[in-house]
């Protein structure tokens, strides 16, 4: 993904002189091409906090800065530079945090991201996104660069399978139908779309039909489909690399709770309230977490009907 | 505009902020006395900015870093036309504009950043900076920092891109007074010596006194610096300046004074109340 980010953001540097490229010292040889061709880019250093004001004093200039650095440190590093330089004054800065969720598992707790997402949508004007791959990361840099305000995107590292063989319609607050089905539907955010999208498969085996649902967009909450959703399906599933508080999971629930009549029960897949201490790949974290085809698929099944828990 | 008229202003200005103090019951008037010469020598001498265009694309920026000042900074703006001095009389008013802090600039012509969150103005400050240089336009920024303000990392971040970059339209004033909320700025972290720091930080750096107008106004013209060095400039200043009942004394971070200390104050500025 991230090999999709620099590619694309080097292309539309080229044509759009407001983009600003700003990362925090990492990205070494990634944006080569970048740099070849475009003196906008700055090495900020390892200073996040200060990086956050400058990208907000260039928007305030009229410029578009794009922030990349791994994700907790261009985020729980600088959050109050988020919440006063960039979403209190509402200018358009794109804050792409990588390695999100678990991609940098084997780092350790202080490079892994399940919080991000809780508390980027709690801050006002902010805008999250979460592509699933690098067709949906590229219209979503597009996207967000028409918006008159901030936008933070987690992205994974590299080598995420390409789930849309051409490009989606992707409009921000919507979601993408990716696969219909009639029995249940799974809401992906993020890079385990994948998985979700082999959960689906699985499921045929047990004559349960599954739609898929990309919800790239965080926050704003795609409300139609929701509504939609939880009106047609017995049982609407999240899930998300990201903690099961505060996340798109928790989000729907926050929503969910408000609406009347809505028939779906709604489940939830995400990281449990806690470190993760043992050192392992992001398989080997996404299993302990149960973001697996087979466990999601049992949960599934069971609430249902279909099997016993 | 020569010395006397500016030294005019900045008595007014005080006058001002201690009735408007007084009126709202709203504190931090040692900080805002510190710095009223600063903002007078800058709106009315050093900086190029126009209030009947404030949004003018070659306009200079000027962030007050130390938001707690916002009373002087709200004065001094009324003052220079950016809106009408009557504005004021809703200071600190259920449903009105002014708070405590300087508001985004969506809602208060003149302002370039919202401040009160201790060491966000230089970062800003150096994102502008360096838009003039992508955008080729001929702007400076002043950013005006606090003592205890330079507490904070980011200040320090900051200071090292601002030198990295090469930056030569940027000026840091610190309104160097000595105190902070709670105590001795040198007492609380220690700061000296702060103009060596800024020096050993790759910037220009000169001490003046904070209240003579005549080096203050030299001041604003360190930047655009032609050696290519963003540029600090540590102004020694008095916190509570102008009344002698206030100056150095730290209970005027948060004091209201009362009708007759007013009336007091009033008289040591030779202004009618």
């Amino acid at each position: 993904m991230r090999n999709a980010f620099a590619d694309e953001i080097t292309k539309l540097a080229a044509i759009d002189p407001r983009i600003v490229l700003l990362s925090g010292d990492i990205g070494n040889r990634l944006f080569d091409k970048f740099k070849k061709s475009n003196p906008r880019f700055f090495n900020c250093g390892v200073a996040e906090a200060n990086m956050m004001g400058v990208a907000a004093g260039m928007a305030l200039s009229g410029l578009r800065p794009v922030i990349y650095t791994i994700t907790p440190f261009t985020t729980t590093r600088c959050f109050e530079q988020i919440r006063v330089d960039v979403c209190y004054h509402k200018v358009p800065v794109i804050i792409v945090g990588t390695g999100s969720g678990l991609s940098y598992a084997r780092l350790g707790p202080t490079h892994h991201s399940c919080e991000d997402l809780a508390i980027l949508r709690v801050l006002p004007n902010m805008t999250v996104l979460a592509p699933a791959d690098g067709a949906e990361l590229r219209l979503c840099l597009r996207a967000a660069l028409k918006l008159k305000g901030p936008v933070y995107m987690r992205i994974g590292k590299k080598g995420e399978p390409l789930i849309h063989k051409k490009n989606p319609e992707l409009r921000i607050g919507r979601s993408i139908t990716v696969r219909e089905g009639s029995d249940v539907c799974l809401i992906s955010t993020g890079t385990l779309l994948p998985v979700v999208m082999k959960t689906a498969e699985s499921l045929v085996s047990q004559k349960i039909s599954a739609r898929v649902e990309s919800f790239h967009t965080v926050k704003p909450l795609d409300q139609e489909t929701l509504t939609e959703v939880f009106s047609h399906y017995a049982l609407v599933a999240v899930v998300e690399e990201h903690s099961r508080i505060g996340g798109l999971g928790g989000s729907i629930a926050e929503w969910r709770v408000r609406q009347k009549g809505l028939k779906g029960e709604l489940i939830g897949f995400g990281t449990e309230d806690e470190f993760m201490h043992e050192v392992g790949s992001q398989d080997y974290a996404r299993r302990k977490y149960g973001l697996t085809v087979e466990n999601i698929s049992h949960r599934v099944l069971a609430a249902l009907g279909k099997i016993t828990a | 505009m020569n010395i006397n008229e500016l030294q005019e202003i900045a008595r007014q200005v005080r006058a001002s902020i201690i009735s408007n103090s007084h009126r709202t019951r709203t504190p931090h008037l040692g900080s805002c006395l510190s710095c009223v010469d600063i903002l007078v020598a800058a709106y009315f001498h050093g900086l190029r900015v126009d209030p009947k265009n404030p949004k003018a694309p070659e306009r200079d920026r000027f962030i007050l870093s130390k938001g707690h000042g916002a009373p002087a900074l709200f004065h001094v703006l009324a003052l220079k036309g950016f809106y009408p001095e009557s504005m004021l009389e809703s200071y600190g008013q259920d449903g009105g504009v002014f708070a405590e802090h300087p508001p985004i600039p969506d809602h208060l012509p003149g302002i370039e950043a919202a401040t009160g969150s201790l060491g966000h103005g230089l970062p800003i400050g150096l994102g502008m900076a360096l838009s003039a240089r992508i955008q080729e336009k001929n702007y400076n920024v002043v950013a005006v920092l606090s003592d205890g303000e330079c507490n904070e990392g980011s200040v320090w971040e900051s200071a090292m891109m601002a030198a990295s970059q090469k930056v030569n339209n940027l000026l840091v004033i610190i309104d160097f007074n000595k105190w902070q909320a709670t105590g001795r700025s040198e007492e609380v972290l220690a700061l000296s010596p702060l103009m060596d720091k800024w020096r050993a930080f790759g910037w220009e750096a000169h001490e003046i006194d904070g209240h003579d107008m005549l080096q203050l106004t030299q001041s604003m013209s360190r930047v655009p610096n032609s050696k290519g060095r963003p540029v600090a400039v540590i102004a020694h200043t008095v916190k509570g300046k102008g009344v002698s009942f206030m100056e150095d004394d730290n209970n005027w971070h948060y004091r209201i004074p009362t009708a007759d200390e007013v009336s007091a104050a009033f008289k040591e500025l030779g202004v009618k109340l």
